[in-house]
């Protein structure tokens, strides 16, 4: 941070002044004036958190994709159909038992063995060859998104919040002052923020499995060089099984939660698919803090824009990935 | 000089060279196979009843006409573009919005001449900025970037109602009418289709065999050693993308004459991916597979409910199918159904060889 300040003078100053404004957007009672001219502060927060509990969401679909993509140079296509395949298992499910939890577990188990029949049966014969892989993960998607809508149809799907998470939450958020004096909080539902605060802890508990353990070192060496680290005598093809079940899980899981605040039906998987690309492309190809910056500011994108600029929402998240390749064609966050 | 020598001394080598180049050039015209489907292609009006002709082989071509456009970026510049489409759609929309449509506050009136060369300019231009922006990485990517800018066309289009008309698109495109033709008339519309398609066939072809060409396929073999010989690599992708754009854009002019509608659903992903079924299910090394690819793709769209019906199936899992056929081509086939075919042939000349040398051993 220290050395960055140093180094860049100028863009600290931005950043801090940057910051300084986020901040006292957030905290700060509006003026009439800026409240006529945006509108609400209330509608400014929502915003905002709806924004950053989407981010959470993408960063699940996308860390998968980006560990996949990172250690195999695998461009798995099929994302967005683990992702809605483990959607419909965890709607299954939790009509079926009537548990949210159980949903989740049932659906990581099943769409990890599915990643890794797909590792086993199909990628594992044709290693290295970046553009069939992709061409087989396109192929795979068409079929899976047809068998889907053969078994589930073309509705809508949405999984039952349990009781324990319905309804709002006050949060310490002021949106403005009554007449009367008294402070009006901000409501949101609890549901996002425990899903968001989920999504956070499964993000630190992947960077401390990647960047603390010996299997985390294994993955972090195949990233950077995957034949050195066969030469070494790791099990290399375990460690591609396991990482794309981990991936394929992880969509499974993002399946569940889109479910359960979102929608499911047809078409979702290609939208999870764009969506995912753009945060890899926009973070970092490969890496795990890319994603997260990468969903966390494409969230945020979507939201805001859906909000302040309702015709073009779509073109500033594409605005975005477009500057980020004018500038720094690698990602964000990436090292190469 | 050697021009010289030739005419004046060995005037019969040099046309015998000439004629070797030309046969390079165009290898077409040596094959009797070649003309044969040519013919066939030419007199398809007699044989053919309008639903035959429109509906199977003029939407053959147009497909295999966004295809090519694929096919020679794929083949010759080494970039897989799933763009090809949204550029496509794109030139349709601009007809749409420059020319005469049924949506009277969006369209602008022009006449056909005027907005269609319109249409082909924005496309091309439209394609050449993405162009610019996908070679900026490398490979692999290029999919990722090309497929995130056809979803974000997709869904800017769904999403905006001041020039697209949001997911009802535009309806009633008006086609050319000229010299007292109706070019939307079956007969006249599929000779169009049939001319242009040809066109863009020999001009890949060509292009193909031109400097410009030899070095795209130079640089798509080793990039930096063609940028140690003094040529731009980048350069090179940028304007294959441009010609590639062109060539989808004329695919997309045909298409929206073809249906007189364009909606989203026209620019879909999924639409996007046909193309690319298309030309990795025909093949991608040569101009000929998006054709053949388009025609399998469209014999299949058009009868794969009837037959899966008689078989007792589900008509509607034709997706399915379609999906299953396209991982069969790509695990067994690098090529395509040229590729297979072609591999057939050789083993069946192999074979003719070896029983032919057995009879005289």
């Amino acid at each position: 941070m220290a050395r960055f300040i140093e180094r860049h003078p100028a863009w600290a100053l931005i950043a801090i002044i940057a910051i300084a404004v986020v901040l006292w957007l957030v905290f700060a009672i509006w003026p009439p004036g800026l409240e006529a001219a945006i509108g609400r502060k209330r509608v400014f927060l929502n915003a905002v958190l709806n924004g950053i509990t989407l981010g959470g969401l993408y960063f699940l679909v996308a860390s998968g994709f980006t560990l996949i993509f990172g250690l195999m140079r695998n461009v798995n296509l099929a994302h967005g159909s683990l992702y809605l395949f483990g959607g419909y298992i965890g709607y299954a499910i939790s009509t079926w038992t009537g548990s949210w939890i159980l949903s989740f577990i049932v659906a990581f188990i099943v769409v990890a063995l599915v990643g890794v029949i797909l590792q086993l049966a199909v990628f594992r014969r044709m290693e290295g060859q970046d553009l069939r892989q992709t061409m087989v993960t396109i192929g795979l998607s068409i079929v899976f998104a047809d068998l889907m809508l053969w078994v589930f149809g073309g509705d809508f799907y949405q999984i039952q919040t349990p009781a324990w998470l319905i309804g709002p939450i006050q949060l310490p958020l002021l949106t403005a002052i009554k007449s009367s004096g008294e402070p009006v909080y901000l409501q949101y539902p609890l549901v996002r923020l425990v899903i968001f605060a989920a999504s956070v802890v499964i993000g630190v508990a992947m960077w401390l499995a990647l960047n603390r353990t010996r299997i985390g070192m294994i993955v972090r060496a195949g990233v950077d060089d995957r034949d050195i680290l066969a030469a070494t005598g790791v099990r290399i093809q375990l460690v591609f099984v396991l990482v794309f079940a981990l991936g394929a899980g992880l969509a499974g899981i993002a399946g569940v939660v889109g479910g359960t605040f979102q929608s499911l039906s047809p078409g979702e998987d290609t939208r999870f698919l764009l969506a995912s690309l753009v945060v890899v492309i926009v973070g970092g190809m490969g890496s795990i803090p890319g994603a997260a910056l990468g969903a966390v500011i494409i969230g945020l994108a979507e939201q805001l824009g859906s909000v302040y600029i309702p015709t073009y929402a779509i073109v500033v998240t594409f605005l975005i990935m477009v500057l980020v390749l004018a500038l720094r064609p690698q990602g964000l966050l990436a090292r190469r | 000089m050697s021009l010289l020598q030739s005419t004046q001394f060995r005037p019969d080598p040099s046309a015998t060279t000439a004629r070797r180049a030309f046969i390079r050039a165009w290898p077409d015209f040596q094959n009797p196979a070649a003309w044969l489907v040519a013919l066939i292609l030419i007199i398809m009006p007699l044989i053919a009843s309008g639903f035959f002709l429109i509906e199977i082989f003029a939407t053959t071509l147009i497909l295999g006409i966004i295809a090519l456009s694929l096919m020679f970026l794929a083949g010759y510049g080494g970039m897989v573009s799933l763009m090809q489409l949204t550029i496509a759609g794109f030139a349709g929309y601009m007809v749409a919005v420059f020319g005469v449509s049924g949506n009277a506050n969006i369209s602008l009136g022009w006449p056909w001449w005027l907005a269609t060369p319109m249409a082909l300019a924005l496309a091309t231009l439209f394609g050449t900025l993405g162009g610019a922006l996908a070679v900026r990485t490398e490979g692999i990517y290029t999919i990722m970037i090309t497929l995130a800018i056809g979803a974000a066309f997709y869904y800017f289009t769904n999403q905006n109602w001041a020039i697209f008309n949001g997911h009802t698109g535009i309806n009633t495109v008006a086609t050319p009418h000229f010299w007292g033709v109706d070019w939307r008339a079956d007969i006249a519309f599929y000779y169009v289709t049939l001319g242009i398609a040809a066109i863009c066939y020999f001009a890949v072809q060509y292009v193909s065999r031109a400097p410009f060409g030899l070095a795209l396929q130079g640089v798509r073999d080793n990039s930096r050693r063609m940028a140690a010989l003094g040529f731009n690599p980048n350069a090179h992708r940028i304007a294959a993308y441009a010609f590639a754009a062109f060539i989808a854009g004329l695919g997309g002019v045909l298409q929206v004459w073809n249906y007189r509608q364009i909606s989203p659903g026209s620019v879909s992903v999924g639409a996007c991916i046909d193309i690319l079924i298309i030309a990795v299910v025909g093949g991608i090394t040569r101009p000929i597979g998006p054709f053949i690819g388009a025609f399998i793709f469209v014999l299949l769209r058009t009868f794969a409910l009837d037959v899966l019906i008689k078989f007792g199936l589900d008509g509607n899992r034709f997706r399915l199918l379609i999906g299953l056929g396209f991982l069969a081509i790509v695990f067994w086939s690098s090529d395509g159904v040229i590729g297979l075919w072609e591999r057939w042939r050789r083993h069946h000349v192999s074979s003719a060889k070896r029983t032919g040398g057995g009879r005289h051993g």
